[in-house]
């Protein structure tokens, strides 16, 4: 899903320096403020919201309205069942941010070890592991969610498993790609030359350089998955139901989003502005990177 | 060449059937639990088993495949235990909305995306470029639930110029049509757009156009007959794996708008347990996404006169 | 060089003053400075400099092509008159590629790689003659036999990749030459190619020139090649022109301070390592950004004189002379230093001693098998073929001893290297290191000794060093690998002791790869081979990529370390100066075999192996006073998978006897002492030959 042929050479920088020149790029700015306000927002949830998110306080109240009882406004309103919307938001960013970049993270795991070993191995390991991943990368995802989810129930841990499964055969075509054009670095020759494990050289010469396109990679891939997690719980696919999560908002609120727009529209913009985050930190890496 | 395709089709053929098998592996591993599904919750052990030895579910589990497995190619999809009548006369009439839908979202997205993007990439930098850019950037970051939710916003009950959903209950509406295709197309117009512009923005910068620029060609003889050719080989298998993609955007968007189409089937499917349904509908699903590719694969070597003559 | 007194033939080009600055988010970064130029019509010029010295820029902004964020700061470029910023969009399309024409350095990706070749080549006349398709298709077929091309019907109905390098350019001559160019810029034409493919090119352009009457403007870095092109030169350095005038004038009597380092830089066949070795110009290249007040080339000169050099920017000076087109020189010195005198040569050293053999190769064959996948193959059977990159090689090397194997790209002699260090085996055949069998033992089942014993050097000095680690934890590394110490501290105080021995400051330890120069780079990997006091180093190719004067000096640097350590060295190069200048013995391999090998005498002498004879005619010499025998071979290389039945050069050997040379391998035929060459044609007649290069005098001496 990123487009590998503008990705960063991987002589590019360490990932902190990248950071670091994310200044010239105000795109990549702009992308790193949306996304340190959830992480900022996810990380003081508690402290944040102004109501519990599952407590029941008046249905059907529009933004602004006043709750008498506490004593509070509700600036985003509250749902059908008469849940703060702004206190739902608040702690879904928490439950988008805590399973997305574990999702990715294992997805990555897998993914990686993969690609090494097709990449660098080649032959043999090579043909089976690519075989293995263009069938998987062939199912239609959100089929292969669906069957999955609806086979062996919702709960986060599905979800994560799911995704690794569908997202690993893709990180590892791009590691595979990129150690492919590494080992032939003569580098590696020389740590072959030194008598080094394949191993060492895996982990010491080949993934370290591969870690630019990679960064840019996984930050697209995240709002993917965000995406994904938001999808999964608009289709009831999702978390189980209690839990505030936002796409799963959108699918309660669906029936009245007529006279009621709000209770969809709120937590649209929130998934929708996350994701822009890390595409708009993808795009400004990739800038960033390309202009060395 | 021949080999090419005749190494394509083959894989092909073994990706469905790995598919095929790990779907039914998946789904009916154990006879009891089809049994719960086709039967209900309360039906006793004994209907069960008289269920299960009618329908030869006492077999070993790859005589079972083999027995599904030529089922299914002779076109004995099984019946839908939701509605009561056989796979095959839901599905046929469901895919043929999709294909509707499918079609109106690639007439306006091919045309829009290439030339936007061949546009951008042409001028890398220009204020059309960038324009460009962050309008991809911001459409492929909108889920299609929420592009849909923030259409339905505007245009349903803001403008209320066309209907909320587009369940064409009283015949083919063209008007109900318009929200699905406008979130579809949102959503992967910026993703063909943005790869489109990447490589054409890669071909402009490479020797052989400076060597036609050089030449003394006129800009536009540069654009269409250099650069072009070369910049659509790549869009050219995202737009045919596109069609991957739009195969899970119609289940959202389908859900959403009520449409009556393939992906609202498998999804109502899944939700009750309706087995059959769900094996139908992902084979279906797979068999359209790996044609897709093979096509995109063998049409890949058409373009590129690199590979074709090697 | 302002234009000559003769105004019966007006100038081509002339450019006045010229700067050429790119803007960067840094800042303006200036890549030509001041830079005159006149080019009457007919008249070769050429510009010659190092990497990065805006020579390619000069030809960018005569064209106007200087990319977005390019541009032309200060100056004027005139075409036939005309002032070239002055024109329009469209006048300046109508003099490109039509009165203005250029060639460029690597041909396949200067071809549209999805038109096929006719199609490119007919725009030419269709745009710029209003010709129709059938008279464009005549003439760029007319066009293809004058550059000497094989059958042109099929070539232009082929796409660029399925036609040879050389092939490829040809192309591109014949593209530049369709619009009837009154100057043809030539930028790096031959750089890609090998060198025998590089001597018909140059022939070829020399020949059209005449022929058409074009002027040439002729960029490159090999002072030999415009030798053999050009009428005049320019030597630029670091933006600017240093030095210009005529050709014998430059080589006889250099005046700049960087001319003369260049020219004790190169190679020449009356060089020695022991008696006269090349001296290289200290230092390197300034960025563009961070050039010095005053003279660019002060902080690398010898003559450099603080007050004088180092203050204000240094014009260029005349140099009177009796005949000739004028000399021009930019140093503030000039009139006081001594071209006589001060051309550098370095001091004598002692041969090394010779010792016992260290690395035996007995047979030695390497043989890659290739999957066919086309349709013919699976009708045939034949979906498995060979591509013998190494077959029957004899050779072997002694302690202290420089041996090099010498050929073209696709000769095997990169795959021999891989067999020694284990990163490939050996397909039959033995290879015999410190009496131990080691070519079917791959590096990983070596034994630390055996490793650190033998080390190689790589080609790429921008791809051999880990972009992610310190210079001193990557040698750090090879030290405590190959045991030679463990401790940590005795590591780093070793480590450190390496890049004193390569001329590095210490500090570099702590630096990461990218901060380095090419040359630095290369003096890193040399450090990590000799890490683990190795008795054997394969260097392939170690200073092809470099530019002149830092390839001289990691040269000198191999050899140093090589003389303090006995080391044995094979020295991997398709350059023949410097294997002649470095090699005690050469091995000269084509396709996969030994053609001849010998001592360096031997080989550079009569009796020669034909293909040899060849190489040596091709290589170019930038020594005015070498006279060459021309030998240019006719066609390509053929493939390595489908090699000639008979002697592998049989194809393109100008002395072919017959039949037996396509159908029979010839043997190895014993000239002397142990020199060898696989021919057919008898001893004597190979004997009878003159030498291809003769020394006309010595005019240095």
């Amino acid at each position: 899903m990123t487009d590998i042929s503008k990705a960063p050479t991987p002589s590019a920088l360490s990932a902190l320096r990248s950071i670091a020149i994310l200044r010239e790029s105000w795109i990549g700015m702009i992308g790193t403020g949306l996304i340190l306000f959830w992480v900022f927002v996810a990380l003081f949830a508690p402290l944040l919201a102004p109501h519990d998110p599952l407590a029941i306080l008046q249905p059907f109240a529009k933004p602004g309205t006043f709750h008498v009882k506490s004593g509070t406004t509700l600036w985003l309103g509250t749902d059908n069942l008469g849940r703060d919307i702004l206190s739902r938001v608040i702690w879904g960013a928490r439950t988008v941010l805590i399973y997305a970049p574990l999702a990715t993270v294992c997805a990555y795991a897998v993914g990686i070890i993969m690609g090494l070993a097709a990449g660098y191995h080649r032959g043999w390991w090579d043909t089976v592991l690519s075989r293995i991943g263009d069938i998987i990368l062939s199912f239609p995802v959100l089929v292969l969610y669906i069957i999955v989810i609806a086979t062996f129930g919702a709960s986060g841990f599905n979800i994560v498993i799911a995704i690794t499964f569908a997202s690993a055969p893709g990180i590892m075509r791009i590691v595979r790609g990129l150690a492919l054009d590494l080992r032939n670095r003569d580098y590696v020759a020389a740590s072959q030359t030194r008598g080094e494990t394949s191993f060492y050289i895996m982990v010491v010469e080949i993934l370290p350089n591969a870690r630019g396109p990679l960064i840019v990679d996984a930050c697209v891939r995240l709002g993917y998955v965000i995406i994904t997690i938001g999808v999964l719980g608009f289709l009831g696919l999702g978390l189980p139901p209690p839990k505030p999560d936002w796409g799963g908002m959108v699918n309660e609120a669906r029936g009245m989003a007529m006279i009621f727009p709000h209770m969809t529209i709120i937590p649209c913009v929130a998934i929708s502005s996350l994701v822009l985050g890390f595409n708009l930190l993808a795009d400004g890496l990739r800038e960033v990177s390309l202009r060395d | 060449m021949l080999i090419f395709i005749a190494k394509r089709f083959s894989f092909m053929v073994i990706t469905m059937a790995a598919v095929s098998i790990l779907l039914f592996v998946v789904l009916e591993f154990s006879p009891g639990s089809v049994a719960t599904k086709v039967l209900g919750q309360f039906a006793t052990d004994e209907q069960k088993n008289i269920w299960l030895e009618q329908h030869g579910y006492f077999d070993p589990l790859w005589q079972r495949y083999f027995v599904w497995a030529g089922n299914f190619l002779t076109g004995e999809l099984g019946e839908s235990h939701r509605f009561k009548v056989p796979v095959g006369e839901i599905l046929w009439p469901r895919l043929w909305n999709t294909a509707v839908l499918g079609f109106w979202t690639f007439a306006f997205l091919i045309p829009f995306s290439l030339v936007l993007g061949v546009l951008a990439g042409m001028r890398e930098g220009s204020k059309l470029d960038r324009t460009i850019s962050i309008i991809s950037v911001l459409t492929t970051s909108i889920p299609e639930f929420a592009s849909a939710v923030f259409l339905s916003a505007l245009f349903v009950f803001g403008l209320n110029w066309l209907p909320g959903t587009s369940g064409m209950i009283s015949g083919f509406d063209f008007k109900q049509l318009i929200m699905p295709v406008l979130v579809l197309f949102l959503y992967d117009f910026g993703y063909v757009a943005r790869m489109t512009r990447a490589s054409m923005a890669e071909v402009m910068t490479t020797p052989y156009i400076r060597t036609a620029v050089l030449k003394g060609l006129p800009y536009r003889q540069v654009i269409m007959k250099h650069a072009l050719r070369n910049a659509l080989i790549a869009p050219f298998t995202v737009i045919m794996l596109q069609l991957n993609w739009l195969l899970s955007g119609v289940i959202v968007v389908e859900f959403f708008f009520a449409y009556k189409g393939f992906g609202a089937l498998l999804l109502e499917a899944s939700l009750n347990q309706d087995i059959f349904v769900i094996e139908a509908c992902a084979m279906v699903a797979v068999f359209v996404a790996v044609a897709t590719q093979t096509i995109a694969d063998i049409g890949y070597t058409f373009l590129n006169p690199r590979i074709r003559f090697s | 060089m302002n234009d000559p007194k003769d105004n019966h033939t007006a100038p081509v080009l002339e450019i006045e003053n010229l700067c050429v600055s790119y803007f960067a988010r840094s800042g303006e970064i200036p890549a030509v400075i001041d830079f005159s130029l006149s080019l009457a019509p007919g008249e070769s010029v050429g510009l010659v400099g190092e990497s990065g010295c805006g020579k390619s820029t000069v030809a960018m902004a005569i064209m106007r092509y200087l990319g977005n964020n390019g541009d032309i700061v200060d100056g004027s470029v005139r075409f036939q008159g005309r002032d070239m910023a002055a024109l329009s969009e469209a006048e300046l399309r109508g003099l490109r590629g039509s009165k203005i024409a250029m060639v460029y350095q690597e041909p396949m990706a200067a071809l549209n790689p999805s038109l096929t070749i006719g199609d490119q080549l007919t725009e030419v006349p269709i745009t710029h003659a209003s010709a129709n398709p059938t008279e464009a298709r005549d003439k760029a077929l007319n066009m293809l036999r004058d550059v000497n091309l094989p059958d042109p019907e099929r070539v232009m109905d082929a796409y660029p990749h399925q036609i040879s390098g050389g092939q490829q350019q040809r192309v591109v001559i014949a593209m530049a030459l369709l619009g009837e160019p009154a100057l043809l810029l030539l930028d790096e034409p031959t750089t890609a190619l090998d060198v025998t493919v590089e001597a018909g090119i140059v022939e070829l352009i020399a020949e059209l020139s005449r022929k058409y009457g074009t002027a040439l403007l002729y960029i490159s870095h090999n002072l030999g090649l415009m030798l053999e092109v050009c009428d005049r030169i320019g030597v630029m350095y670091s933006g600017e022109i240093v030095e210009s005038g005529d050709m014998d004038t430059i080589f006889s009597q250099p005046r700049h301070p960087y001319t003369l380092g260049l020219l004790g830089c190169i190679p020449l066949p009356h060089s020695d390592k022991n008696a006269r070795p090349l001296t290289a110009i200290p230092g390197q290249l300034p960025l563009p950004h961070e050039r010095p007040d005053g003279c660019n080339f002060g902080p690398r000169c010898g003559s450099f004189a603080a007050g004088k050099c180092g203050v204000d920017a240094i014009p260029l000076a005349v140099v009177p002379q009796e005949a000739g087109s004028p000399h021009h020189v930019r140093c503030a010195r000039w009139n006081e230093i001594d071209p006589a005198t001060s051309l550098p040569a370095g001091d004598y050293r002692p041969p090394n001693e010779v010792g016992d053999t260290v690395l035996e190769v007995d047979g030695l064959q390497k043989y890659y098998t290739v999957r066919d996948s086309s349709l013919r193959a699976f009708v045939t059977g034949k979906t498995v073929r060979y591509v013998k990159a190494n077959e029957d090689l004899t050779f072997n090397a002694r302690e202290g001893e420089t041996v090099a194997i010498v050929g073209e790209s696709g000769c095997g002699k990169s795959t021999i290297a891989r067999v020694l260090m284990g990163l490939e085996t050996a397909t039959g055949g033995e290879v015999r290191f410190q009496d131990a069998s080691i070519g079917d033992v791959t590096a990983q089942e070596r034994s630390p000794d055996q490793l650190g014993a033998l080390q190689m050097v790589f080609q790429n000095p921008n791809d051999t060093l880990n972009p992610s680690l310190s210079i001193g934890a990557q040698i750090g590394r090879v030290i405590r690998k190959f045991g030679v110490e463990r401790d940590a501290d005795r590591v780093r105080e070793r480590m450190l002791k390496l890049l004193d021995m390569v001329k590095l400051p210490l500090e570099f330890a702590s630096r990461r790869p990218r901060q380095l120069s090419g040359g630095q780079k290369q003096r890193v990997a040399i450090a990590r081979a000799f890490a683990g006091n190795p008795a054997a180093v394969v260097a392939d190719e170690p200073i092809s990529a470099l530019d002149v004067s830092v390839a001289a000096a990691v040269s000198e640097l191999i050899m140093d370390i090589q003389r303090d350590n006995k080391t044995t060295l094979i020295f991997i190069s398709h350059d023949l100066g410097a294997v002649r200048y470095l090699a005690d013995r050469v091995v000269v391999m084509y396709l996969g075999r030994i053609m001849e090998q010998g001592t360096t005498d031997e080989v550079f002498s009569p009796p020669y192996h034909p293909y040899t004879e060849a190489l040596l005619s091709a290589v170019p010499i930038a020594d005015p006073t070498v006279e060459k025998r021309r030998i240019v071979l006719e066609g390509d290389l053929p493939s390595v998978l489908n090699p000639p039945k008979g002697c592998p050069f049989s194809t393109r050997c100008p002395r072919r006897l017959g039949d037996i040379c396509d159908n029979e391998l010839p043997a190895f035929r014993i000239h002397g002492d142990g020199h060898a060459i696989a021919c057919h044609i008898p001893m004597d007649e190979l004997e009878a030959v003159a030498p291809v290069i003769a020394v006309k005098e010595h005019a240095a001496e």
